[in-house]
């Protein structure tokens, strides 16, 4: 009778949690095939703002600043993060962890101090546009990857680094061969985690974009005037779906992961 | 050994792409600034397509945000698009360039009232070009509503207690109370200014929320009978729904004006002249208005205009009506400081 309560208890707190996750944006899926532009009458079922989304310049432009931005910087910010990693992790203690204290503090500072120091800094040296976004992204991206490939180098066992090298294998050769697969893990996770941080990101973009280049946040706030166009409802739908998308098909691959495993012991 | 040679060929690559596009910048642009959703985006091509210049499009979403932006420097706009006391606050310190618009062929479309309005800010009529304009007014549910609404008194006498939305803005909310009383929304006299505070502090009990931008979808969505918003506001509802009116009280309110202007950071004053007195066009302004519902200084647009919109106090209000309405102007220090700490107080009770 208690186990059946507790059960009970459990079970509702998923729910009102999931209840608040997600309520928001079931709201947003329904307002997105709403044929009103009111985000209060239903005005019937329509796919018209699907259509519609594809056909506006705007819209398209910003989406594909925003997917170019988040997969361009989180690629830079691996390459630098990676081998940034590496070099840390080879340093003696007390180095080690005045790297790491610098290395934080993109990740820690407020955003919108970041944003105003890259602009001062920026409008310096080089006209705003699509490649200050990028740099800035790429800056406040390599924390992030520092951070999920650092636990991995430290588990990391050397001696079979040196023993490739025994081996006959080159320095570059050990690296690719014995060094990068067992840092894969931590480089993909780093990678994903930099470009949702990228694609998310409103503050930073705004103060670092330049005239005529938006990504889809900071186009979104300058029309919080007159109320959001509902094209960009069916957008963000498309964006939850693709992103759910590609959780179901890791999930579903991880799963399979430890039977492969088991099967070649 | 390959592997190396690729990764160093990719980031070489990169670095040359992000190089260009540095400095790959159109020199024939024109950098245009204006508020979010208040252009019909497809003019921005036809202009980019009959002209050859490329347009690079801004948007701020309140006239504060886009005048921070602007004086921040990081960008440099040729022309922006704000409210007529944001412009008045640009021509004031400088930031406006004085515009020939005799040369113009298609500004000459313009109403005359309008150049009138705006004179209010621009006396010469040589800074500012009129874009949109509109009242602040009462937007209401005819079935929750009864008899006629056509005056301020209906917020004030405690009739709709509890079923009505006041604007969450300092000189909306004031302007509301010193038209009832008689005054003109721009006084300076602190009489008058503490007399609508009274007003409106006894009005505060009766008021179910002070809202802005949400207030027109509060209406729609019947959680109030009424409310104060602007004047496309309650066009758009009632384009929605025809249960929806919208009324210019009689005793006066504001009138707005957004309009256009050529900063100084402008090089290419042409360009920027082309750009405006496309706008004006008859087929441009058309699109533009049937886009963004705010009612057009231009004369082509109202004159094709359908019969309900012509009959509409939101879109084409009687010129009686209008002669008692006034354009914000800024006000003196001490009397915006005197008016913030009046809001204030009329918050925090």
């Amino acid at each position: 009778m208690v186990d059946r309560f507790k059960n009970f208890i459990c079970r509702s707190y998923i729910a009102v949690i999931m209840f608040f996750l997600y309520a928001p944006i079931l709201v947003l899926i329904v307002s997105s095939f709403n044929a009103s532009r009111s985000r209060v009458i239903w005005g019937g079922f329509t796919l018209r703002w699907y259509v519609d989304v594809f056909s506006s310049r705007s819209i398209m432009e910003a989406l594909y600043t925003t997917l170019a931005i988040a997969f361009l910087s989180s690629l830079i910010a691996t390459l630098i993060g990676v081998t940034g990693a590496i070099g840390i992790s080879a340093m003696r203690l007390r180095n080690y962890k005045i790297v790491m204290a610098f290395t934080n503090i993109p990740m820690l500072n407020a955003d919108i101090v970041t944003g105003i120091s890259l602009m001062l800094w920026f409008v310096k040296f080089m006209p705003l546009g699509f490649s200050s976004i990028l740099l800035s992204h790429v800056t406040f991206n390599i924390p992030y990857i520092i951070l999920s490939v650092m636990p991995k180098l430290q588990t990391l066992n050397v001696s079979i680094y040196e023993a490739a090298m025994d081996l006959g294998a080159n320095r570059v050769y050990a690296f690719f061969r014995i060094v990068l697969p067992e840092l894969t893990e931590g480089i993909i996770a780093g990678f994903i985690m930099a470009f949702t941080i990228s694609m998310d990101d409103f503050v930073v973009t705004y103060f670092t974009k330049g005239a005529g280049v938006n990504t889809l946040s900071t186009m979104i706030y300058g029309e919080l005037r007159k109320g959001i166009r509902p094209e960009l409802y069916a957008l963000s739908t498309l964006i939850f779906a693709a992103a759910l998308i590609v959780l179901i098909i890791v999930n579903i691959f991880t799963e399979r992961k430890p039977e492969k495993s088991s099967g070649r012991l | 050994m390959n592997k190396t040679i690729t990764g160093a060929m990719i980031l070489i690559c990169l670095l040359a792409a992000l190089t260009g596009c540095a400095k790959g910048e159109p020199e024939n642009s024109l950098t245009v600034f204006n508020y979010g959703l208040y252009i019909d985006e497809s003019v921005l091509s036809q202009f980019e397509d009959e002209t050859g210049i490329r347009i690079k499009y801004e948007e701020a979403p309140t006239p504060e945000e886009l005048y921070t932006k602007y004086k921040s420097g990081a960008i440099k706009y040729d022309v922006l698009c704000t409210s007529e006391y944001m412009l008045q606050r640009l021509i004031n310190e400088g930031e406006l360039k004085e515009i020939d618009f005799s040369d113009m062929q298609n500004v000459s479309d313009i109403g005359e009232e309008y150049w009138e309005f705006t004179r209010s800010f621009d006396p010469e009529n040589k800074y500012v070009m009129p874009y949109f304009w509109g009242t602040v007014g009462l937007l209401y549910d005819k079935t929750k509503v009864h008899g006629d609404i056509s005056s301020w008194d209906v917020i004030f006498n405690g009739e709709y207690a509890g079923d009505f939305i006041m604007p969450n803005s300092m000189r909306d909310a004031y302007a509301t109370a010193l038209k009832y009383l008689g005054y003109s929304l721009n006084t300076t006299d602190e009489g008058e200014l503490r007399e609508a505070q009274e007003l409106l502090l006894s009005q505060k009990k009766d008021v179910s929320a002070y809202l802005v931008d949400e207030a027109r979808d509060e209406v729609i969505a019947g959680n109030a009978a009424m409310a104060v918003v602007y004047s496309g506001e309650a066009y758009y509802a009632y384009e929605e729904n025809h249960d929806f009116a919208y009324c210019l009280p009689e005793e006066g309110t504001n009138l707005w004006i957004d309009c256009w202007g050529v900063t100084r950071h402008c090089e290419n004053v042409e360009n920027a002249k082309k750009f405006l007195d496309f706008l004006c066009r008859e087929d441009i302004a058309w699109a533009n208005y049937e886009e963004v519902k705010y009612a057009s200084p231009v004369k082509s647009v109202m004159a094709r205009m359908s019969e309900e919109g012509l009959a509409s106090d939101a879109i084409n209000p009687s010129p009686e009506k209008l002669a008692k309405c006034e354009v914000f102007i800024q006000l003196p220090e001490e009397t915006t400081d005197l008016l913030s700490s009046l809001w204030k107080e009329l918050k925090a009770q």
